[in-house]
Parts: structure tokens; sequence; C-alpha cells
């Protein structure tokens, strides 16, 4: 602990300071987002969403390096197909006469699948499970102002439209009944959560960003009564989740990406426990 | 136009893709009228409530709602839909959705969704008028059948509508909550015109001057003429009826 606390001041290792500002920073509208996903019971389509960023950060990786596009940076591509796979699954979850779960989970792997082909095809080796798992010696103080922009921009609209938000997640039908377009906020609800996603993906990676919007939100709902409750427990639990990931990962050489999900899902584990007992007792 | 009929329907037909569920359907209901739809489960009560308020199509036919398109019209109706659909873990408290009822609205604080003070009022005025003011800081998950159901209905209310739909209001209540939900209904059907669906043809029968049997077709009947004949063709077996005729006498008295 005094190990890690001391590395957070050592120049020497700027990427762990980094990436614990970016981890911090992401859990703030992952915490709001997450909120909304667990409570609207979208767990599915947002790892769906998660796992199609692969696509995109594949293709920007190889147009970076085959068409010299120097800002097609990874994390470019990873919110342009984040956003694109959201509508293209909110919109079939909407609209499509097919059975919805089965049309997610195709998305899901041609995503996934599109991203490999290009980094197989890249000329210079780039490695997928930086992408996939994270890896924090990629985080950058550009990366950190990245996520604190984006972040405050998903957490404003998170809670900007707060009451609209909660009507449509709890009642859609009455939301739309009242003038609200319910449609259109649950697609807003869905690309604020393409953008959450990629805010974490250097951290903890694509595959694993799931368990930050979704477990933190868990834990947090085994105790708040209100939506906006289970928001600030989600953020403090999450932050929670990143730095003692990071506390731990960094003296003992674990891959931080699956130390925190490791202890986000130990406290979703403890806390449903306590809950249970809390309620039969 | 105060006599103008709120709900009219002629000659609708809606299917959900496969074979009709309702076949030219056609009744009217008035202003202040109270009435309530009954019928088998799938008969397509349901079906025509979402109907009346735009939320569905009809393939063919016309549809009403004050004389207008449904989707023109619905925010003057308010809706209580079956609290059992509800996720009984949904963090959200009794106040957090009965000023649901105050969203979309035009200006500034439209767009945005946020509450202002008249909202809050209104709120509360609509939890009064149930009873629940008291309770309106409880989380929503911790109250009864019968006290969801009134935290549903101050919704609808909070809308302040010239027309009340209520789908299923008794289901999974006891009977204390449903004599104190047909005093309920009685007292604001002075105001609004009302219709309910129920499977509880002795609740309705001293509240409502009509009933619209939907069984795919419909026909309406004055409620004095509801007999074991016609139940019995409607549900095809027997129903058993339950007279609360012991809780409206005070209503004569005052009257």
């Amino acid at each position: 602990m005094v190990d890690f606390l001391e590395a957070l001041n050592d120049p020497a290792v700027a990427f762990l300071r980094y990436a614990l500002l970016a981890g911090l920073l992401a859990s703030v509208s992952l915490g709001v987002v997450g909120s909304y996903v667990v409570v609207r019971r979208i767990t599915y389509l947002a790892a769906a969403i998660a796992h199609c960023v692969l696509g995109g950060v594949g293709a920007a990786v190889y147009l970076q390096q085959t068409q010299q596009w120097a800002w097609c940076n990874p994390m470019f591509g990873a919110t342009a197909a984040a956003l694109l796979a959201a509508l293209v699954i909110g919109l079939v979850s909407l609209y499509a006469r097919e059975r919805e779960d089965t049309v997610i989970g195709a998305v899901w792997v041609v995503g996934m699948s599109i991203g490999l082909l290009f980094f197989y095809k890249t000329p210079r080796f780039v490695d997928p499970m930086s992408y996939l798992f994270g890896n924090i010696l990629l985080v950058s103080a550009r990366d950190v102002w990245m996520v604190a922009a984006m972040g405050a921009a998903v957490a404003a609209f998170g809670l900007g439209f707060y009451n609209k938000l909660l009507a449509v997640c709890f009642d859609e039908e009455f939301a739309a009944l009242r003038g609200v377009r319910a449609r259109l906020y649950y697609l807003l609800l869905l690309c604020l959560t393409a953008v959450a996603v990629v805010l974490m993906v250097r951290v903890v990676g694509i595959v694993l960003v799931i368990a930050l919007v979704t477990l933190p939100a868990a834990v947090a709902g085994h105790f708040a009564q209100r939506l906006w409750q289970m928001m600030i427990l989600a953020v403090l639990c999450s932050m929670a989740c990143v730095f003692a990931g990071l506390a731990i990962s960094y003296p003992t050489d674990l891959r931080p990406g699956p130390t925190i999900v490791l202890i986000a899902g130990a406290a979703y584990l403890l806390t449903a426990i306590l809950a249970r007992l809390r309620t039969t007792v | 136009m105060p006599t103008e009929a709120v709900i009219s329907l002629r000659e609708v037909t809606f299917s959900y893709g496969g074979p009709p569920v309702l076949e030219d359907v056609g009744f009217s209901v008035g202003p202040r009228e109270a009435v309530c739809m009954v019928g088998p489960n799938g008969g397509g009560k349901t079906t025509l409530v979402k109907l009346v308020l735009g939320l569905l199509n009809p393939q063919r036919g016309e549809i009403r709602l004050f004389g207008e398109s449904p989707r023109r019209q619905r925010r003057r109706a308010g809706y209580v839909p079956q609290h059992i659909q509800y996720d009984p873990r949904f963090p959200v408290s009794v106040m957090d959705i009965v000023l649901m009822g105050r969203l979309g609205q035009g200006g500034i604080r439209g767009l945005t969704g946020w509450y202002g003070r008249d909202d809050r009022r209104a709120a509360i005025d609509a939890l009064e008028q149930v009873g629940m003011e008291p309770l309106r800081r409880r989380p929503f998950s911790a109250l009864s059948g019968g006290q969801r159901q009134r935290v549903l209905i101050a919704r609808a209310l909070c809308c302040r509508p010239e027309l009340l739909l209520l789908d299923e209001p008794t289901a999974n209540v006891d009977t204390a909550v449903e004599c104190r939900l047909a005093e309920l209904l009685a007292e604001l059907n002075r105001r609004m015109a009302i219709v309910m669906v129920s499977h509880d043809l002795g609740f309705v029968s001293g509240l409502v001057e009509r009933v619209i049997c939907v069984n795919r077709r419909v026909a309406v009947h004055p409620t004095s003429d509801l007999t074991g004949k016609t139940i019995h063709e409607l549900y095809g077996g027997e129903v058993r009826m339950v007279r609360h005729d012991e809780h409206t006498p005070h209503e004569h008295a005052d009257g």
C-alpha cells in the first residue's frame, strides 16, 4: 500500500498515476450510466456494445498504419464503433421482428470479428489483448484529459435528463403517453452507455468493462432507495474498486484489469449475501 | 362541446400479425360516464385500452379520443396500468412516480424534464386525493399491492385528466382495498369519465352504468342487464358473482 502511494508520486511510473486518474474519472460516468442500465435491465445490450468496440479499435489501428491517418487513433475508432453499435442494437431491440437476443448476439460477435481481422491485417503487430483486457501502460496524460471531457459530457446528459430517463426506465409506455419521446431517450441511454464504456477501455479493457458498468450499480442497488442514491453509491463503489485493484495489482505484479473486476465481483457477492441476511433475519 | 364523446370507436379491427384480436368493434363513451370492459383473458381488453391511447394502431376502422386522433389528445387521459407489471426492486419513491404524471410539458422545463414547485404541489395534491400523501417518501417496493395501485392512480390524477383509464385495478388487491377503491372511483367519476378493465363483475356493478363485453367482438350492456345468462355466454362458463350492495347505502343517505 505504501509502495503504491509512493509509486503514484514517482515520475518514472507516471502511467500508474494516469491510469488511476482515468479510472476514477471514468467511474463517475459509469456509475451514472450503469445505474440506468441495471434498473432498465439492459446489461446484455451494454455488453454487446462494449464488444463491438473492438471492431472500431481494429479498424482505426489498421487505417492509421496503412493510410497514415494520424487522427484515426484507437480511441476515436472505439468511440465511433461504440456509438454505431449502440444505435444498431437500440434500433434492433426497438423495431426488429426477429428474436431480439439472437440479433444482438450476432451483432456482438460480428463486431469483434471485424476488429480481429483488422488486427491481423495490420502490418506492424498490435496486440488485441491490450484492448480486450486493458493495459495501463498505454494510458497517457492526453487520455486522462479525454476521459475527463467525455466523462463530464456523459454525466451531464445522464443527470440533466434524469427525470425523463427515470420515467422511461420505469415505465416507457406511461412516459410516451406524457409526450416524452421514449424511444429517443432509450437510444440516448444506449449512446451514453457506449461512450462510458469506451472511457474504461484503456484501464480494464473491452471484455471486462461490463463488470464496471453493472457490478457497482448492482452493489449500490442493495442499499439505495432512489435512483440518484444508487448512482452516488455506484460511483463511489466503482472508484473504490479501481483504487483497490490498482493498489493490489501494482506491488504483486498482477494484471490490473482482472484484479479490479474480481474486487468488484467480490463486493457484489458480499453485499448480495448481506442483503439476503438482512431480509431473512 | 361538453357533450362530445370522450371515446368513440367505429368498425375497429386489430391484430398483432395473426388472426384478429378485435374485430369490427364500435362503441362510444360520453363525458362523466363510467364504463367497464369485461371479458376472458386474451379477449382483447388491454389491447382495446392501448388502441384508445394510441399506443397501438388499428388495421381498420376509426378511433377518436376527444374527437381527434388518440396521439394528439392522449395527454388529456390518465392511464393506470396493472401494478403487478413493475419491477419490485426498482429504486424509486412514491413521489418520484407520481411526479412522472407532470412530464411532457412545453417550454424549457419540458425539454429537460426538471420539476418545479408547482409540479410538486400537484403531485402532493394527487397523493392526498388517494390518501397516500403521508407515504410519499416511501420506496415503491415497500408498499402493499393496494397502496401501489393508489400511487399509480395518483400518478394518473397528477396529469389532471378528463378521462381515467384503469387496467385491472382490482388485480391482486383484497376486498377491503377494493371497497375503498370503488369509493374513490365513484368520487372521481363526478369530475371525469372512467373506463376500466376488470374481471370483477361484482366490483364494477355498483360503479358503472354500462358494461362493454370484449371477446374479439364487443357487446355493450347496461349494468342492470347483467344476468347469469349473459355472463355465461361471455365467459363460456360459470362465474361467481359477488354483490357489493352493502357498501353503497351511505351514498344514498348523502344524496
